[in-house]
């Protein structure tokens, strides 16, 4: 076999074991996210996001995981997914549905309102008939030790965006949760939650997550749906405005 | 038929003379180049009395082995330049015997070099209290400066920090102003800060990059770390230990600013999280936390379990149903 042969050879192996790893390396790691990305369009500046929080979800795979959902602003479906989009340099209202029970926060320091316009959310309660048992108000902390008052957060840590969701009192956490998801409002106790920030003024992706360790059943309750895409963990993807 | 070389009886000495003038005068060129040039810019830059030890550090082991490199480079060069076998020559290379001197000087070497790179090592591990590294809960060496239950700018007061890792962001205590939290970490110039490094779940590794600081976050655990900053500037702290699938994003920034500037801002964040109900919110300041108890409830959180969420669970080691 002639030099020219065998060197050919090698080269053409070479480039075998390299693409497959990189195809692995992209089918299994990178590029095999199936969740939709449900993308906000801006609107007089500014978009309103709108996420819940569900004690379960309505996957087949992992059913018993809490979960966020985001609302599509097209159809008002909700989507089951974490990933999101928004314009840069936008003011970013979110809504959050905060329909799964209380666990008080690993670190109690994240009770604390961090990152949003005026460091402040706007949370009102409401018992499964309907009822706002605590009504509409401003406040910068939700004591997660206290009582049981936190559900999860909404936190963007690289922008400094840390924000406690407040859940359905302790009483109506332990008996009345809603069952099946996406949750409705009709039916179930839940809270409302209503905060603001400014995207960043550039493109890129922005991880978001929850700092409750709510993964039941786990280790530290930080594995299974605190750290999965489409559950507890999620991206905001910062688009060119 | 080939003929021997004929073999001058100096020859070896001439080798050994010019392997030696070309090796000496690369060798001073390199070591000039490493620490004139190079030295300035080698990280983690001169932020912090560490960092400076650290880089230091880096430039005079790079001195100390450019010369061991080059000498073994230039003897291969020479040797496949001179020592080459020539077209149709077929003979025997010499014949190889014992050199004592060559072998002394050889051991000696190594051993000087080996020595010294010992000693050096062992000096400034020391004499920077730990070079920056985590030294446990009961650090050997230690940085001068007053303790005190208070810090004020110009007292030389040693700034107490602790540093709080958990999945997957940090957050920094100050216990000096009311054990305040923030998710920043803001520090001093030319003060000595001690941190006091620990987690809430799992092991990171808190490592201040231009600080020169490196210190593992262990659950329940105190590594203490030493730290002088000497130039304002930013901090960027990342985690250095593997510690879950979100391990890449775990980052965060700090900053050194002036000593007034520190205390304005340390007797604001204090203020504020008194006046909004954070500082009450928060555990009493202690040098580890148990993550399974919360202090204001007084129990620890398995008792708990009938409020803490959908499922009753919060932080049970494991399930035996869904592991």
């Amino acid at each position: 076999m002639s030099v020219a042969v065998r060197a050919a050879s090698l080269l053409v192996a070479f480039l075998v074991v390299a693409g497959l790893g990189v195809f692995v390396a992209l089918y299994f790691i990178g590029g095999a996210s199936s969740l939709p990305t449900v993308h906000y369009a801006a609107s007089g500046g500014q978009v309103n996001v709108v996420l819940q929080e569900d004690p379960q979800n309505d996957s087949s795979s992992k059913p018993d995981w809490v979960s966020y959902y985001v609302q599509d602003p097209a159809t008002g479906k909700w989507a089951h997914t974490t990933l999101f989009s928004v314009p840069a340099n936008t003011r970013v209202n979110v809504t959050i549905y905060g329909y799964d029970g209380c666990t008080p926060l690993r670190n109690n320091y994240f009770s604390q309102v961090q990152g949003t316009i005026g460091n402040t959310v706007t949370v009102s309660q409401f018992d499964q008939h309907g009822k706002e048992y605590v009504p509409e108000h401003t406040t910068s902390v939700i004591n997660g030790w206290s009582d049981c008052n936190v559900g999860h957060t909404f936190a963007i840590p690289a922008m400094g965006l840390y924000v406690p969701v407040a859940s359905p009192n302790a009483q109506l956490s332990a008996n009345n949760l809603c069952s099946e998801s996406p949750c409705v409002t009709n039916g179930n106790p839940y809270s409302l939650e209503k905060f603001s920030f400014m995207s960043p003024d550039h493109a890129g992706v922005w991880r978001w997550q929850c700092l409750v360790p709510c993964g039941g059943g786990y280790l530290d309750g930080n594995s299974g749906p605190m750290q999965t895409l489409g559950y507890m963990m999620g991206e905001m993807d910062v688009v060119s405005s | 038929m080939t003929t021997q070389p004929e073999v001058q009886p100096d020859a070896g000495a001439r080798h050994g003379l010019r392997i030696f003038l070309i090796w000496i005068i690369l060798a001073l060129a390199a070591d000039l180049l490493i620490w004139f040039v190079w030295y300035p810019h080698l990280p983690p830059g001169d932020m912090s009395d560490a960092a400076r030890h650290q880089q230091f550090d880096i430039a005079v082991l790079a001195v100390s082995g450019a010369p061991v490199i080059i000498f073994v480079l230039v003897y291969f060069v020479y040797s496949i330049v001179v020592f080459r076998a020539r077209p149709g020559d077929e003979s025997d290379g010499e014949p190889i015997y014992g050199n004592t001197k060559i072998q002394v000087s050889w051991i000696v070497g190594t051993t000087a070099i080996v020595l010294w790179l010992f000693v050096f090592g062992t000096v400034e591990l020391v004499v920077p209290a730990g070079a920056g590294g985590g030294e446990g809960p009961s650090p050997i060496w230690t940085l001068a400066g007053a303790t005190s239950t208070t810090w004020t700018p110009n007292s030389n007061t040693m700034l107490q920090v602790q540093v709080i890792g958990q999945q997957w962001t940090w957050t920094y205590r100050y216990p000096q102003f009311g054990g305040m939290e923030s998710s920043e970490l803001m520090l001093p110039v030319d003060t000595p800060v001690t941190f006091h490094v620990t987690s809430l779940d799992v092991i990171h590794s808190f490592w201040a990059y231009q600080l020169g600081v490196k210190a593992d976050a262990n659950p329940q655990v105190d590594n203490v770390a030493y730290v002088t900053p000497k130039t304002l500037g930013s901090v960027t702290v990342r985690c250095n230990e593997l510690c879950g699938i979100w391990h890449g994003a775990m980052y965060n920034f700090g900053h050194v600013v002036s000593q007034t500037a520190f205390q304005s801002w340390a007797s604001g964040v204090q203020a504020k999280e008194k006046s909004d109900g954070v500082l009450a919110a928060l555990p009493p300041y202690a040098l580890a936390y148990d993550p399974t108890v919360v202090p204001q409830l007084g129990a620890n959180l398995p008792k708990i379990d009938g409020i803490t969420g959908a499922a009753g669970y919060y932080y049970p080691p494991s399930d035996p149903v869904t592991p």
